[in-house]
């Protein structure tokens, strides 16, 4: 099933996201990924939803999400004319200096960078889209990952279009 | 102006026009009650169980068309009040819950009578409140009447910490609400009016299936008029029982589950639908696949999200059922739109006499009771009833000849819904009979607020009928579970008559139809309540009947 991706503008006050992921459980729809932080406006926080479901699904998840008192505004954003990112922080077990060297190849083509260097492991920073950021963890995998922690993504439409509160 | 946050609430109610609050007292909302001790212009009404208070707040919003109010402590009070909330919240009904709350500084510390009752009602909840300034209380009270009422209605719970109640401060009720977040659509697009009336008047074979929207958007004129101006016959959701007069030549009464004959047979000949004010639920719509296939559907509502929510649609109008009706009327009538009485029109009407309800004669029998019922209550009197078989009965053969006198929990299915209900209504409307049509087994459930009918001066009439069993559970038994009728056998207890008494009630068990009548006239007339045990056949079935899961049109008749 296809993934689809909402941006909303919700109330910036304390279970906001309580109401919201409350809402998706309670009609059995499937959260990819959620992710809030502030927004350009004050008091507004802005939460990015990825989705599976059909068309049928994604018009209803909308028009549940827009029937949330403390949801502003809900759009759904296309792909592709979209930016959409997630950062990933990846903790990958390197014991001898060819696995060293290894990642560090690997995360210059992928344009990560890295954080963190110990005796055996080290913290690779990535951003991009999930595609990337799974490929990436995927090569990764033969080395040993000790730990994975992904933001979910965030995205943005490009040009003109944008997610404003009407007045 | 300075004073104590209960003060503030109570004076809030007051701006907000309420006259009555269903509760009952405890820890944690007793400085709203020492306020209330000296109020004159509300009433409150003690109740016996915050269950009931909340379905009597419910009642009382149905039968008013505007909020009902009721009023719990924390913890086990506010808990008591969720079955009566979520009643309120599946049946669109405005229903303002007041919780107290431990202090704000015992909040998540597991103090006393702490629960999370925001947590809990969220999803059963329109909206919900924790009070956290003594100043917002204005505010707050203002937003959860107009999220209650407006659009689609539903329940709002206010939870006020003891703090907030004991806490004074400079109150300032001269307050605008402006809800960003919640502004409904009210007029209909005039593109999508036109296509509607384009399909109108092309069609054959047009019905109109009318649901609770149309009581809360208080569009019973205007159903009526295109009704006749299109000459179209009508049907009803459970819900919808009543929006239309149910001895009008064009209505044919409920559709579903236990819908009439004449009502699923015609909704599923028809060509175009349409649907106002309706959810298409489950027990209305039978086997969703199947449901009106063949047919163009207008579907009108002012809850954008019910739009393809379980049935897909031809043409969605979202947009408040007495205006979109109004645009409809008014498209029909520039057009200059004259019918006359269609062939269609008269195969409905062959239908409608085929399977007319007959007159109540012979054994006492629940559906002879409930026709009996009819027979003696004047047009304007409220009736309620409870779950199971006593409710389809009602649905299928009490007559509504009034808005706003049918009160029932369809959407949730609340056993012990019908009693607090009839209290809650009668509160509402003093100057009318209000009967409960009551089960053996629901009546059970809530039967301790008969202290609340009498000591609270709420004489009602309780009808029930008495098959000494869970009588729906049992005929799903009979019909699906090879007769084995586990743990449905209520064995006769207890003696509702003397039950009755040992309240100050009046109580009467009667053995023929005719006592039934005699005594039903005697208890209109009554200024007590009066419970009548009507004992009925075990064995009775409510028929018609559309097996779960299966079309409307394979009904069991
Ligand atoms: C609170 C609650 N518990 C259980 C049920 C399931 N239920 C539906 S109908 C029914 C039997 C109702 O019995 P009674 O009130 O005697 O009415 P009758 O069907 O016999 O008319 C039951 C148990 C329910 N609807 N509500």
């Amino acid at each position: 099933m296809a993934e689809h991706i909402l941006a909303a503008l919700v109330e910036h006050k304390p279970g906001v996201l309580y109401r919201v992921s409350n809402m998706f459980r309670r009609r059995n729809f499937n959260i990819e990924s959620i992710t809030v932080g502030v927004s350009e406006v004050k008091d507004l926080a802005r939460m990015t939803i990825t989705v599976r479901g059909d068309e049928l699904t994604v018009e209803q998840v909308i028009k549940q999400l827009q029937k949330l008192v403390d949801v502003i505004k809900v759009s759904r954003l296309n792909p592709d004319r979209s930016v959409v990112r997630e950062l990933a922080l990846i903790k990958i077990h390197t014991s001898d200096s060819k696995a060293k060297g290894d990642v560090v190849n690997y995360a210059n083509i992928f344009r990560g960078r890295i954080v963190d260097v110990s005796r055996d492991s080290m913290i690779v920073e990535i951003t991009g889209s999930p595609d990337k950021i799974d490929a990436f963890v995927e090569l990764m995998r033969s080395y040993g990952i000790k730990e994975l922690a992904r933001t979910g993504v965030v995205a943005m439409s490009r040009g003109l279009k944008s997610l404003k509160v009407e007045e | 102006m300075k004073m104590s946050g209960s003060q503030a609430i109570v004076e809030a109610l007051k701006r907000e026009g309420v006259k009555t609050i269903f509760g009952i007292p405890g820890g944690a909302i007793m400085p709203v009650y020492d306020v209330l001790y000296d109020e004159k212009e509300i009433r409150h009404i003690l109740m016996r169980h915050e269950q009931c208070a909340a379905h009597a707040a419910d009642a009382y919003a149905r039968v008013t068309g505007g909020p009902g109010v009721c009023m719990a402590t924390s913890g086990p009070g506010a808990t008591n009040l969720v079955t009566g909330i979520a009643t309120a919240y599946m049946d669109s009904s405005p229903v303002i819950a007041i919780t107290g709350q431990v202090p704000t500084s015992l909040i998540g510390k597991d103090a006393f009578q702490e629960t999370d009752i925001i947590g809990i009602t969220t999803p059963i909840t329109k909206y919900n409140y924790q009070v956290r300034s003594v100043r917002d209380i204005p505010r707050i009270v203002k937003e959860a009447f107009y999220i209650a009422t407006a659009g689609r209605p539903g329940p709002v719970l206010i939870d006020l910490p003891k703090d907030m109640q004991t806490g004074v401060d400079d109150i300032d009720f001269d307050v605008d609400v402006e809800i960003r977040g919640y502004r409904p659509n009210l007029d209909p697009h005039p593109l999508q009016v036109k296509r509607a009336v384009d399909l109108l008047v092309e069609a054959e074979r047009p019905i109109i299936l009318a649901g609770g929207g149309i009581h809360w958007s208080n569009a019973y004129g205007e159903l009526l008029r295109l009704a006749e101006l299109l000459m179209a016959p009508v049907v009803t959701t459970f819900m919808g029982k009543g929006v239309i007069p149910e001895n009008h030549p064009l209505c044919l009464g409920c559709i579903g589950m236990h819908g009439r004959v004449e009502a699923n047979k015609s909704i599923m000949m028809a060509d175009v639908v349409l649907a106002v004010g309706v959810r298409f639920s489950d027990r209305s719509t039978g086997k969703v696949d199947e449901f009106c296939t063949e047919a163009k559907i207008i579907h009108i509502d002012i809850d954008p999200s019910e739009i393809r929510k379980n049935v897909s649609v031809h043409l969605p109008i979202v947009a408040d059922a007495k205006r979109a009706l109004n645009a409809i009327i008014d498209e029909l009538t520039r057009r200059g739109l004259k019918r006359e009485k269609s062939e269609w029109l008269k195969r409905v009407e062959t239908l409608k006499k085929e399977y007319a309800d007959t007159e109540p004669k012979g054994e006492l029998t629940g559906a002879n009771a409930v026709k009996v019922l009819r027979k003696v209550l004047p047009e304007n009197a409220i009736v309620a009833t409870e779950v199971g078989q006593n409710q389809m009965w009602a649905s299928l053969h009490f007559k509504v000849l009034k808005p706003r006198t049918f009160i029932s929990s369809g959407g949730l299915g609340t056993m012990g819904f019908g009693f607090p209900a009839s209290l809650g209504a009668k509160a509402a409307r003093p100057d009318v009979p209000v009967v409960d049509i009551a089960g053996d087994g629901s009546f059970l459930m809530t039967e301790q607020d008969l202290a609340t009918s009498v000591t609270e001066d709420l004489p009602v009439i309780v009808m029930v009928l008495n098959n000494s069993s869970l009588g729906m559970v049992a005929q799903w038994q009979r019909l699906f579970f090879g007769r084995r009728y586990s743990h449905t056998d209520l064995k006769g207890i207890p003696d509702f008559a003397r039950l009755a008494e040992a309240f100050g009630a009046r109580g009467v068990r009667v053995h023929s139809l005719n006592e039934l009548e005699q005594v039903l006239k005697e208890a209109v007339r009554a200024d007590v309540t009066v419970v009548i045990d009507v004992p009925i056949p075990r064995e009775e079935n409510v028929l018609p009947f559309v097996p779960p899961g299966k079309s409307l049109r394979e009904m069991i008749i």
